[in-house]
This record gives structure tokens, sequence and C-alpha cells, in this order.
């Protein structure tokens, strides 16, 4: 569906992740809100915190559950002119990864620094 | 520039007041609805955890949730502010951004 | 102000649409205008008119559709989540050969966009959800 917006006004949207994919169907909401949002040239952030930073795993193999695979389509956010992701150093370690165990490129922040983001923005969506 | 942030879990069941409490900043708030209000009274074992948080951030409450769950009557946690909806709805309005740690 | 708000959860299970509710009232008697609800995941299940909850419960649904009639709140249900759990209007109904609708009156199924918009042109967005 494609949906127009020429309203001139820009804002600053961050979506918000925070939670394991494939559990519940948030991450792939919120990355299709994501996509769609594009359209409307607002300025768009996600940030990965707490389990969210799982959506970003590499190596993700959905088959055996019958589920989409959609954790591909976070490196076509280039595409969309997405291109701030920002992962928290801490949950990755928390969580025993590494920047290295992700599949696309992100900004790694620390925790301290993750208020400083939400503060920037106009919108968050966190779902 | 500041954050209204809501919760609406319980904290000795999910992690979420935690996470958010360790992330924001003394000029942000923090309301709880829901089954969050479970942890606004005093003497419950977050009691220390949150009077920190209290001593330089603003804590509400909504009121009609405290009751739904027997708890109107109890003495609140010291610093903490309880609300009705309106008061809910002029709190998003007094801040910058909202944000739902769902 | 212009506050709108984004529904996440259906209705009876959690408390999210109730809450929302609520605040969507306090924020129209408090002189705010509410421009639009948007039902998102399972919060789209609030729009079907196929309820019958017990005469001594709340009716969600037509609570939900008074505040259209009366205040003018605009109510969207995402259309990909209504499509994956069969709520369905009469556009929906012809282009997927369904034989049945059932979204409530004051309701109306369009798409993501919508949700975006209202972040745009509203001055808050507030989100229930679980």
């Amino acid at each position: 569906m494609e949906e127009e917006y020429s309203g001139g006004v820009e804002k600053k949207f961050i979506y918000i992740n925070r939670r394991v994919p494939h559990g519940t169907a948030y991450a792939i909401e919120s990355l299709e809100t994501v996509l769609i949002g594009a359209a409307f040239d607002q300025d768009v952030s996600m940030l990965f915190i707490d389990d969210g930073v799982f959506q970003l795993k590499k190596d993700q193999n959905t088959e055996s559950i019958e589920f989409k695979n959609f954790s591909k389509a976070y490196r076509a956010l280039e595409m969309y002119d997405v291109e701030k992701l920002y992962v928290e150093t801490e949950s990755l370690q928390e969580r025993g990864l590494s920047a290295d165990d992700l599949l696309v490129g992100v900004e790694m922040i620390d925790r301290a620094r993750v208020n400083e983001l939400i503060d920037q923005q106009d919108v968050v969506l966190s779902f | 520039m500041s954050t209204l942030n809501i919760i609406n879990k319980s904290p000795f069941e999910k992690r979420t007041l935690d996470q958010c409490l360790s992330r924001i900043s003394k000029d942000d708030a923090v309301i709880l609805i829901e089954d969050a209000v479970v942890v606004a009274m005093s003497g419950t074992s977050y009691d220390s955890q949150l009077k920190t948080a209290t001593a330089d951030k603003k804590l509400y409450v909504l009121t009609p949730d405290l009751e739904a769950r027997g708890l109107a009557d109890r003495s609140l946690l010291d610093g903490l502010t309880a609300v009705d909806y309106k008061g809910f709805v002029a709190l998003v309005t007094e801040h910058d951004r909202v944000h739902s740690w769902l | 102000m212009k506050i709108s708000i984004l529904v996440n959860e259906g209705p009876y299970q959690h408390q999210a649409s109730d809450s929302a509710y609520q605040f969507a009232l306090a924020a129209l008697e408090s002189g705010h205008e509410v421009p639009r609800v948007f039902f998102y995941h399972d919060g789209v299940n609030n729009g079907t008119n196929l309820t019958t909850p017990p005469q001594d419960d709340r009716h969600i649904q037509k609570r939900w559709s008074a505040l259209a009639q009366e205040k003018g709140v605009d109510l969207v249900l995402c259309v990909a989540a209504c499509q994956r759990r069969g709520m369905v209007d009469e556009g929906e109904r012809d282009r997927n050969k369904k034989d049945a609708t059932n979204v409530a009156d004051g309701f109306r199924i369009s798409g993501l966009g919508q949700l975006i918009e209202a972040g745009i042109e509203s001055d808050r967005l507030v989100t229930f959800g679980d």
C-alpha cells in the first residue's frame, strides 16, 4: 500500500526495540512500521536495547518454525534511507554477545548515552 | 527537554522498571500504571531503590489503578505522587515526549 | 494540544485498551484534541462488532464507537494486522473474497502510514500495550 505524505513537517522518530524476535510479533511489526514510515521522509533512528539486540543476531534460521525470516531486511534499511541504527553496548555484553554477532553495521552506544539519544527525539515508538 | 516514561508491569514479575530507571535522567518522569502500581507503597523490597530514584526524578502513580488493586489506603512511598487520569494527561502535555516501556 | 493514541492489545485480555480509553476521555475532558486512535497488533480486535460481553461488563467496542461518533475521534485499524486476524470491512471483503464483514461503526481500516501521520501531526503520541 503506497502512502504519500506531503505535509512538509519533518520530525525525529525513534523506534525502540527491547524484545527477542519470534516469540511475539513486536519485532517484525516494528520493522514494518519503519519501512512504511520511510515514505514519509522523516528523520528515523532505531535503537536496540535489552532483549531487542537479539533482533540483529546473525544466522537466524526460522525454517523449522515456519516463520518468515525478516532479519535480512535490517540490511536493506539503508536503501530506505534508514541509516541510524544504535545498539547499547551493555545490553550486548549482558547477553554474551558482541558487535561481531550482529548482521548489520550499527553504532554502539553506552547506556549512559541512551537517554541523550532519546532526548533528541519528537516521537518514541516502542512496541 | 524531558520524557514521561510509562511503566505498566509489576517489577516483581518483569524488569521493565529497572530497565527504565537505569537509563533515564533527572529531568525525566515515570508514571506507574496498570500492574506497575503494586510497587508504589512503602514497605516493599523496592523501597530503597525507588527512594534513590525519587531523590532526583519525579515518580507518579495512577490512582484508579491503585484503587482497583485494593491499595488506595496504603501509604505511598515518600516522593511518589498520585494522579488521576486528568493528571496523567497533564503529565503527557508537560513533557516533550512519551515513552511506554512495554 | 493534539494527543493521538496507539493501542497494541486486544480487548478484555489486557488492560491496555481500557487504559487508552480512559486516557482519551480524560484528554477530551481536559480540553485537548484526540485526533486519532490507531489500533495495531492484536489491538485491531477492539474493532469487531461481533462481541457480546456479559451485561454487567463494560462493552469495549461500543465505548470506542461512541467516542468516534460523539467526539469525532478517528479510529483506525491497521490493515496488515486486520488481514492476519480476520477483521474485515466491505473493501477487504470484496478484495479478498470473504463473505462477511465485522468492523464496527466508527472504525475504519487503513495503512500503517496513518500511525506515522498521527505521530507527525499530533503534539504527543501515547502508546498503550503489553
